[in-house]
């Protein structure tokens, strides 16, 4: 990466730099010359489907596998050369809860103070925080995936680590705990660190990160903030079923800016995905007394990005 | 700060030893209620020369050692197939570490169910006529044949693909005093089998603990148990760390 400069009046404004990444397990390359930046106290999200190559960009990035080629540096360090300066800037969590299930919440999280050197009076704080108080003295063994998930959190802030790996924190978790993963990771943010989150969740993204990379395949086919990758994309439309081909030919009349599917006998109408547009719509078939069979409601997901950059519905049917 | 580490870690494996009923159980009662069996239950039908407790005795200490194995192979492979592995690398935990905390706690367990068995083998009438060195004798092989053998067991547990196997891994161990002279005398066996016994690693561990605790240790025994230890050890940690580095 060049243009941006490293260093701005004597801090660091860039907390992970990648350049021209390469790894490849035998003949299969998973990742395929990787560059991107990341600014100090913003989240980036890496964005794509299972076998992307996300996991194995964070084991990278971590220092638990080494690149074929490239060069990465985290906090200033390079992995390759320098692991240990790195390691000591940073957290990970990664995608399965890596706690210890025969030690109780307590225990997990005095374990990692000991690791790190810290004091044991962290602990208390940090189970009030993520709201662990009270199953801190049972066994892991008996916790649900949302808590495990808080947990492991908990026990990569110890140290307080000014860089975080975050690999598909949320997958696997009901709305509710996913909700309370989404404050944490902006309560981090607001207190000065970097999170670099991996996900496969458009909307996640888009609620959280400062800027998106796509990636497909092992290539970053799209880099840029929401807003910039939304134009990019379809946005939110209405289809509307229709009983026969007179209704269809009707309602394409009264709604121009609608896509026509004559095999389905549909129509995609474009929209922002609230209420008063949707009033509007349906106000207009009514006043033109046309009547549409089905109706839903669609907002771009994984496979919408992925059918606007890359052509096709998803990597993931060719990696198979 | 390694060192620090290890303890950190031997504390670790300490609690999940004392909190997995399976590991206590198989690691020190199963040994105890094997030997109730053979000695107590079983003894008076074996004719061995001797009173059948002060021959048993110390094949039943090697098989305690063997029992409590098991759980140390599934508990390593745990670690490096649940992830909690990475978070350890990445806190830059000391590699030798978490792998000196397993065979710590591995040796702790083998050596309170050593003592299980010791103390049943008095309650049952054991009478050794070793004096304090052979004593001492009998802790160095039991130490050593800890070390070496829990060496062998780590090295299981890293190579398996998933805890279940690693389990499986260490049956051999379980099974192999019994084809050694550690319930009834390799000459009494069958053809092939009597061999075997003969020629395995535990037979000469085994008689010369038989030889101390009698109070005439036989040298040839003893020098061919400490080769078996160094070499199973030696064996055992360079595969363990081999297989360490590759996966972790």
């Amino acid at each position: 990466m060049t243009g941006r400069t490293a260093i701005v009046s004597g801090m660091r404004s860039t907390a992970i730099e990648v350049s021209g990444l390469r790894k490849a397990f035998g003949d299969k390359t998973v990742l395929d010359g990787i560059d991107l930046e990341v600014a100090t106290g913003t989240i980036f999200s890496l964005l794509g489907p299972n076998g992307a190559g996300k996991t194995t960009t964070v084991n990278v990035l971590s220092t638990l596998l080494t690149a074929d080629s490239g060069t990465v540096r985290v906090a200033g360090h390079d992995v390759r050369t320098d692991p240990r300066a790195a390691r000591s800037a940073i957290g990970v969590t990664g995608q399965f809860a890596a706690v210890d299930e025969l030690l109780t919440g307590q225990e997990n999280l005095e374990l990692m103070a000991d690791l790190r050197r810290a004091d044991h009076r962290v602990v208390a704080g940090l189970l009030a925080r993520f709201d662990l108080t009270e199953a801190a003295r049972t066994s892991v063994a008996t916790y649900s995936g949302g808590m495990r998930r808080k947990l492991d959190l908990a026990m990569t802030l110890i140290g307080d680590p000014r860089i975080i790996f975050l690999d598909e924190p949320t997958t696997g978790l009901d709305p509710r705990s996913r909700r309370t993963m989404w404050d944490i990771i902006r309560e981090l943010v607001a207190g000065g660190v970097t999170i670099f989150l991996t996900t496969q969740y458009l909307d996640e993204a888009d609620q959280l990160a400062d800027r998106i990379a796509v990636l497909d395949q092992g290539r970053l086919v799209a880099e840029g903030t929401s807003a910039e990758l939304k134009r990019r994309i379809p946005g939110a439309h209405v289809r509307l079923r229709f009983a026969g081909v007179r209704e269809l030919d009707d309602a394409a009349r009264i709604l121009p800016g609608a896509t026509r599917d004559d095999d389905d006998l549909s129509l995609a109408v474009p929209g922002d995905g609230g209420t008063e547009s949707l009033r509007d719509l349906l106000n207009q078939l009514h006043d033109h007394r046309v009547e549409a069979a089905e109706f839903s409601v669609r907002t771009p997901d994984l496979d919408d990005v992925f059918l606007a950059l890359t052509g096709r519905p998803n990597s993931e049917v060719v990696a198979k | 700060m390694s060192l620090g580490d290890s303890a950190i870690m031997l504390r670790r494996n300490y609690k999940h030893t004392v909190r997995n009923p399976v590991s206590v159980f198989n690691g020190v009662l199963l040994p105890v209620i094997i030997m109730l069996m053979f000695v107590y239950m079983l003894g008076d039908a074996f004719s061995v020369g001797v009173d059948y407790v002060d021959y048993a005795t110390p094949g039943l200490i090697l098989l305690a050692v063997c029992y409590g194995l098991g759980s140390t192979a599934t508990a390593v492979n745990a670690d490096m197939t649940k992830g909690i592995i990475n978070r350890f690398k990445v806190m830059d935990v000391s590699r030798g570490a978490v792998l000196t905390g397993h065979v710590a706690a591995s040796m702790f367990t083998n050596l309170v169910a050593v003592a299980a068995i010791i103390g049943t083998a008095f309650a049952l009438g054991f009478r050794p006529a070793a004096d304090f060195a052979q004593w001492l004798g009998v802790l160095g092989v039991i130490v050593l044949l800890s070390f070496a053998a829990t060496w062998l067991t780590v090295a299981l547990g890293l190579a398996a693909k998933s805890p279940e196997s690693a389990g499986m891994a260490a049956v051999p161990l379980v099974m192999l005093p019994f084809f050694s002279s550690a319930i009834v005398p390799a000459d009494k066996m069958g053809p092939g089998v009597r061999q075997f016994a003969e020629y395995q690693p535990f037979t000469p561990i085994i008689e010369t603990m038989r030889g101390l605790f009698a109070g005439t240790p036989h040298t040839g025994d003893t020098v061919t148990a400490i080769a078996w230890c160094v070499g199973i050890a030696l064996v055992g940690y360079l595969w363990a760390i081999r297989t360490f580095n590759k996966r972790a």
